[in-house]
């Protein structure tokens, strides 16, 4: 096996670096990180956009340049998150909780630095693990079963204290329910019959998360600066975002070290899974890392916490990744993004699958060694042009606003060319806008809606397959231990408040735990 | 403010991609198509537009294609949007497939195929019963007899809702085998390529799919395909059985073709007809369909309405044996 994966990677290599292709990695990258860099413009459409220039390259070649658009698009998503909290797809989301609030508070360059450097570790790290483990890894994307699926989403909801920010659990709580009803709009797949569409084709296939995100994000920021008159919610000072505030401290980078390396290791096994995607993996990243932060440290998160916002960005980029492996090894895209690139696989005759390794190693090989050149590139491309984005936030709010509704609302217009979908985004933004001028948090509202619906569609599944019984809530061995992580979770807090209450002796901690 | 100007100006360029060209009313001869995509980029719809336009255009048959996305109400969003603007869509063409017969059944939008010009079915994707290639199942009489000791112990997964296509195709195999399809279990995916995740997983043990969907880890021997209901066994796997040849009298056909608007003059209609039966002798087309997979199934006009009418029969009491419809 291993004789074969290092004349792989040879084939690799060499396949990465005739001067075409590595053209047209940097080319990808290029295209993907401008394009992802729009609000509302994310991988799916930068792949779909880019499928007609592949048409005659050679195939390898073509999908270095497709996969450079998608990793890129990916990694350009996190600009518009943390400069204008104006999420480009749906895996940058969990950016904008700390990112956006970092730039706000005068460090735009750092916030967009810390972001890059931690998009290129959780590139690199995932695809060193795409080289190493890739054909094994295919088992473990078809070991998780509908059972399985339902105990991760749980977990995945355990997250949701992450995100309470200002308004307490309560409100953040009541978010997430608010959530898991929005996701039941549309037809019911099991039973097929259509709930809450109010009899209107429009609602038939349920809501579009980007949609939502974008409601929620960026049409109510935009909205907000405009009723915000303090200086707060003013453009910089050009001169304060210079070069200089790009600077990260050794101090910092030995505080983000070890999130990255966590966070990129559960993105890319979340991103295996072709049930999960890079969505699920930057939340699941950002909820790990409060939940494993000191009390003192987790007050921090969603005001600008560096770990808060290199979470997000090293699971997102290493789910990315990750989702080729079920792409690659058995032809099953994870996503919407992975199922636009199945079909140009096809259009190029190759067939995925387990014998995709022996049938056409140069594109196999060659992929996953572009990749790794893809992300030094994108690293080069991105950090000099940091404090240029940067003074983005020194535009006038007047020219500021227009141009964060323009894009937003274009941007989910090219998702689905549906005129309703502009209305519904902005009844979504006017609800959004009254629960956010109570203080109840948006990001539980999306977790809610993002888990609501895999959650529902995998229990009603298991249920169908184990006739009815919850027995497979324990029976699994692989449900029983993601269920008892969960558990862990849940009482990891009361555990350590009662830990420092016997050391101590003190009630002191009381608070962070209802917090 | 470089970099805004820079993103305008990649975003115009976007709209202006994605925006309509519009098209002329050549009477007789078409030169140019435009094509209307009930859903969005990447689908089964936008590859079969794309392709046959493609096809067309390189080919020469035509001078000029344009496409236009349009997604929502699951399809009954562009199928109104052709009917409300027929007059001025005399050069446009819908690209559609089995769901409209199965939507406008269950009333999800009030139109059918009947308020549109049919043009002709160009390709099929045949059904399929999938096993995991470790399966103890080898024939399709194995899965039938085991269902009809115990209808529990055979369930079935698919790509569509319950109600749709990978859940009807099962139940009229069953029913034809004299089984009761009411009890079949059916366990629903979102999309084919989850439901073939959910087949490797040991989560289900049939998968209910679309041939080409499932001919690639056939290929690589991975999973097995068991039985196609296709009318006879095809060329490209000569060794799949057809559900015919079980004595269960079922066929079904995923057919994707063209629509005209309605009213369109039949001069009009039979010149796109005939443009799309030129097309089939390129080698062109040839190399676009081998890639992917397609089955030719080309019947102009009349031939089309025909079997547009026998499925949306066989659908239809089928849906209404497993109470969809009234």
């Amino acid at each position: 096996m291993w004789d074969g994966m290092f004349s792989g990677m040879l084939t690799g290599i060499s396949t990465t670096l005739i001067p075409m292709n590595i053209a047209m990695v940097l080319f990808g990258c290029f295209m993907g990180s401008l394009i992802g860099m729009l609000p509302g413009l994310g991988p799916i459409t930068a792949v779909a956009l880019m499928i007609p220039v592949t048409y005659g390259l050679d195939p390898a070649t073509g999908m270095v340049l497709l996969a450079g658009v998608y990793y890129g698009a990916i990694f350009g998503g996190s600009t518009s998150s943390i400069l204008i909290n104006a999420p480009g797809e749906a895996a940058t989301v969990a950016t904008a909780l700390d990112g956006y609030p970092l730039a706000r508070q005068g460090y735009p360059g750092k916030a967009l630095a810390i972001a890059a450097y931690a998009s290129f570790s959780g590139g690199t790290i995932s695809v060193i693990m795409l080289m190493v483990f890739a054909p094994i890894l295919a088992s473990v994307a078809t070991s998780f079963q509908s059972a399985d699926y339902f105990a991760l989403m749980i977990l995945g909801l355990t997250a949701v204290s992450a995100f309470a920010g200002r308004g307490g659990v309560l409100k953040a709580l009541l978010m997430v329910v608010l959530g898991l009803m929005l996701a039941t709009v549309g037809t019911d797949q099991t039973s097929g019959v259509q709930r809450f569409t109010f009899g209107s084709l429009e609602l038939l296939d349920g809501i579009e998360f980007l949609l939502l995100a974008m409601a929620t994000f960026a049409l109510t920021e935009a909205l907000s600066i405009i009723l915000k008159r303090d200086a707060s919610s003013d453009s910089l000072d050009p001169k304060l975002i210079g070069f200089k505030s790009l600077k990260v401290t050794k101090k910092e980078f030995k505080q983000i070290g070890p999130t990255i390396g966590r966070s990129s290791l559960l993105g890319f096994f979340i991103g295996v899974l072709p049930g999960a995607g890079a969505t699920l993996g930057s939340f699941m990243a950002y909820g790990m890392e409060r939940n494993l932060a000191s009390p003192e440290e987790q007050k921090k998160f969603g005001k600008g916490s560096l770990r808060g916002l290199a979470a997000p960005e090293a699971g997102n980029n290493a789910a990315s990744s990750g989702s080729f492996v079920p792409l690659l090894c058995l032809g099953i895209p994870g996503s919407g993004t992975t199922a636009v690139m199945l079909g140009a696989l096809i259009a190029y005759g190759i067939e995925p699958g387990p014998r995709m390794l022996t049938a056409s190693p140069e594109v196999f090989w060659g992929l996953i060694m572009s990749m790794y050149l893809g992300n030094v590139f994108l690293l080069i491309l991105n950090l000099p042009l940091i404090p240029y984005f940067a003074r983005l936030l020194a535009i006038p709010r007047n020219f500021m606003v227009p141009m964060i509704l323009f894009f937003s609302l274009m941007g989910v217009y090219l998702i689905t060319f549906n005129d309703f979908d502009i209305l519904m985004m902005v009844i979504f933004c006017i609800a959004a806008m009254a629960l956010r001028l109570m203080n109840f948090p948006m990001a539980p509202l999306l977790l809610g809606f993002i888990l609501g619906g895999l959650m529902e569609d995998n229990l009603r599944r298991a249920l169908l397959i184990y006739d009815e019984s919850l027995s497979f809530m324990w029976e699994r061995p692989l449900t029983l231990g993601i269920n008892l992580t969960t558990l862990f979770i849940l009482l990891f807090p009361l555990l350590r408040s009662f830990l420092a209450r016997r050391k101590s002796g003190g009630d002191s901690d009381d608070r962070e735990v209802a917090a | 403010m470089k970099i805004t100007i820079g993103k305008l100006i990649i975003l115009l360029a976007l709209v202006a991609l994605a925006l309509p060209v519009s098209t002329s009313l050549a009477s007789g001869d078409v030169k140019e198509i435009h094509f209307i995509i009930p859903g969005g980029a990447g689908g089964g719809w936008d590859g079969t537009a794309r392709g046959v336009g493609k096809a067309l255009l390189d080919s020469g048959l035509l001078k000029q294609t344009s496409f236009e996305n349009m997604s929502g109400g699951g399809g009954g969003k562009a199928l109104n949007h052709l009917i409300s603007t027929a007059k001025r869509q005399q050069g446009t063409l819908l690209v559609n497939s089995t769901p409209i017969i199965i939507r406008s059944l269950t009333g999800v939008f009030p139109q059918s195929f009947r308020d549109l010009t049919p043009i002709a079915s160009v390709i099929a994707d045949y059904a399929a019963l999938v096993v995991k290639k470790d399966s103890k199942y080898q024939t399709l009489d194995q899965i039938m007899d085991d269902f009809k000791k115990d209808p529990r112990s055979v369930k079935i997964g698919g790509g569509s809702v319950k109600g749709g296509m990978d859940h009807l195709v099962p139940a009229m195999i069953i029913k034809g085998a004299g089984g009761d399809p009411l009890k079949l279990v059916y366990i629903p995916y979102d999309a084919g390529g989850k439901a073939m995740a959910g087949l490797l997983s040991g989560d289900t043990q049939i998968l209910s799919t679309g041939f080409g969907e499932a001919l690639g880890l056939a290929n690589q021997g991975e999973v097995r395909i068991l039985a196609i209901t296709s009318d006879e066994r095809l060329a490209m796997a000569p060794d799949v059985p057809t559900v015919k040849e079980s004595g269960i009298d079922v066929t079904f056909a995923n057919w994707r073709g063209f629509f005209g608007a309605p009213g369109l003059p039949e001069a009009k209609a039979q010149a796109y007809r005939d443009l799309l039966k030129k097309m089939y002798d390129t080698p062109e087309w040839e190399e676009i369909r081998s890639k992917r997979g397609w089955q030719n199934l080309y019947q102009p006009g009349a031939e089309f309405t025909t079997f547009l009418e026998n499925q949306e029969k066989a659908i239809g009491s089928m849906m209404r044996e497993l109470g969809f419809i009234k």
